[in-house]
């Protein structure tokens, strides 16, 4: 026994060792042993393919959306994309600057932000710092079930509920208009704010919670002085990812925030985001190929670049400043 | 410090505590009313349409005659296309990187890139699948393009879980099978997969069921709304339960709301089911080591 655990010491990451030690020397199947060897190497090779097909998908998205965007851009400067405050690609006098939609995607981000992240923060807080283990386990799937919502069903609440109730508020503003979208993205993104950030609060080390204590510090003090500064990179980490979401959120804005692309800071006016746009354009009836079809591939590529850096920025985050504790 | 400078002001913040305590608690309280009034709203509006009738009839343009039967028809062709393509690519891939790859570049750009794929939004994936699937390799409009479409979205996370299940495996089961003369494929196939199984299918029921309730991508690709018939083949065009939503909300008739509300209400429910399944299934096959 002791004879053959020395033996099997190697882990997966080492070769296993070879099969045919127990036979006598005459009766191995050198056959067999080189058919099993391929047959290894085969599904070994099948096996990698299958890693392969995500990093296809991802050359996949850029070739797709640059080389179609390339088509885009030899017909209107990117200059003029970039920089323009006009987006009409549909009306006779065309106009092909993307500011308007990029307005209408960050005031969205923004207004779901006023809601995700200060009821995202302290419902973490409340989860790590405060609630018994039983309450969590009731809070914790309530949260789920809220992240487990299909947008579109958010975009139904957004419109048959959350609208009425701002016209209300408001009266004189439209059924269209981003207040509305942007508090139903708020919505959809609290769970996974407070349960990212609920990650970080917790891996905060209990010594530094007692030896606040211990000054004499109160639960509050010691949630929001210590705590909290401690375990910052990971909070941040999670609001930035959280506006990603926003922004190639789709569905509820499409629903419930207009189409008309629109340079405002007013969240009680129609707006277009970029993804919505990205769905206007292709519920119609745009031939393929042509200029006003391809705008969805350059929308679509400044969507895809956006989100990457913001989600790229968020891992670094998580790995340069995770405060290392013990 | 003398005695006179020493100010605990104990009262002050102890009421700051309780500020903070009951502001924490709303915020709770928010989410949980949101979640409740979101059920009841829809409950209100869509319960008195739900009928047999209703499942069972094709979408009209006349409210009181129109049924989901071609969106439920299709939510399951697509279900069982996309679990189809994503299982066995998602659980290869996992098993690729965490018993095969060596630790190098290659395997840490593939992990990478698996994490920053699972954050890529969903409507880019559908002009992926609009680009590839449906000119490129020419599937047209059809639930194998929706299909291979969502299969790419959810195969990040499907690898993600599957590499979780498969770490929990402890390695004394992958030496003792060594130990025997077994090779690499014969361990996992025989120790390591039939361990892991629950949480790997748990893991992809999860996925699946955000896959089901995706909308963006498949309007992307050009899913038909008005669908009178029931797709017969992959090659068919289709609708889904979250498009026949989306277009009904998107009309202005209040009846329209009603009737999406009334979808909304099976779609929730079909959600429910998966997720209490996969929750069953982790409980009932979990083993601990």
């Amino acid at each position: 026994m002791t004879h053959s655990e020395a033996a099997i010491t190697s882990g997966p990451g080492s070769a296993p060792p070879a099969g045919g030690a127990l036979r006598s020397p005459a009766a191995l199947d050198l056959g067999y042993r080189m058919g099993r060897r391929w047959g290894e190497r085969l599904i070994a090779a099948l096996l990698f393919g299958c890693g392969l097909i995500s990093v296809l998908t991802t050359v996949g998205i850029v070739v797709v959306l640059v080389t179609e965007s390339a088509g885009f851009f030899r017909e209107v400067p990117i200059a003029e994309f970039l920089t323009g405050t006009r987006w009409s690609p549909m009306y006779s006098e065309q106009h092909f600057g993307i500011l308007p939609l990029l307005n209408g995607t960050l005031l969205i981000a923004a207004g779901s932000m006023l809601v995700a992240l200060p009821v995202g923060l302290t419902s973490a807080i409340y989860l790590s710092e405060y609630a018994a283990p039983r309450t969590r386990a009731v809070i914790k799937p309530i949260l789920e079930v809220l992240a487990g919502i299909p947008t579109v069903v958010y975009g139904y609440f957004a419109l048959t509920f959350v609208t009425p109730l701002i016209r209300m508020a408001f009266p004189g503003t439209g059924i269209f208009n981003a207040a509305s979208g942007a508090i139903v993205v708020g919505i959809m993104i609290i769970p996974m704010v407070a349960s990212l950030s609920e990650d970080a609060l917790n891996a905060v080390p209990l010594s530094l919670r007692e030896a606040a204590y211990g000054l004499g510090a109160t639960k509050f003090e010691v949630s929001t002085r210590v705590v909290v500064p401690s375990a910052l990179s990971g909070i941040v980490a999670s609001f930035i990812l959280a506006i990603s979401r926003a922004v190639g959120e789709t569905m509820a804005v499409t629903l419930a925030a207009g189409a008309t692309p629109k340079m405002t800071l007013n969240f009680l006016e129609s707006i277009q985001t970029m993804t919505a746009y990205i769905v206007q354009v292709s519920l119609g009836e745009t031939p393929h190929g042509t200029l006003e079809y391809r705008t969805i591939f350059a929308v679509g590529l400044v969507l895809f670049l956006i989100t990457l850096v913001m989600n790229l920025v968020s891992q670094r985050i998580t790995r340069r400043f995770r405060e290392e504790y013990e | 410090m003398s005695e006179e400078r020493f100010h605990p002001a104990r009262e002050r913040r102890r009421r700051a505590g309780i500020i903070f305590r009951v502001a924490c608690l709303a915020s709770i309280g928010f989410s949980i009313a949101v979640l409740a009034i979101l059920i009841v709203d829809v409950a209100r509006d869509g319960w008195s349409w739900l009928s047999v009738d209703f499942l069972t009839r094709y979408p009209s343009r006349i409210p009181e005659r129109a049924g989901i039967k071609s969106a439920i028809l299709g939510s399951l062709w697509m279900m069982a296309l996309t679990a189809g393509i994503s299982f066995p690519l998602g659980v290869g891939a996992a098993i690729y990187l965490e018993e095969y790859a060596p630790r190098g570049w290659l395997t840490r750009l593939l992990q990478t890139n698996i994490a920053n794929l699972a954050g890529v939004p969903s409507i880019v994936y559908g002009i992926l699948g609009l680009a590839i699937f449906v000119r490129f390799l020419g599937f047209g409009r059809s639930v194998l393009a929706g299909a291979a479409t969502l299969a790419l979205l959810a195969l990040p996370v499907v690898i993600i879980a599957s590499q979780e299940a498969l770490r929990a495996v402890p390695n004394s089961l992958r030496e003792a099978s060594y130990g025997v003369g077994a090779t690499r494929w014969q361990t996992i196939r025989h120790q390591v997969l039939p361990v892991a199984l629950p949480g790997i299918l748990t893991g992809t029921i999860l996925s699946l069921s955000r896959s089901i309730g995706e909308t963006a991508p498949l309007i992307m690709i050009g899913a038909l709304t008005f669908i009178a018939f029931a797709p017969t083949s992959p090659m068919d065009p289709f609708t889904v339960l979250p498009i026949q939503i989306f277009n009904w909300t998107a009309k202005p008739q209040a009846e329209f709301h009603d009737l999406a509300a009334a979808a909304i209400i099976v779609l929730l429910v079909v959600l429910l089911l998966m997720n209490a399944a996969a929750i069953l299934l982790r409980n009932k096959y979990q083993k601990r080591f």
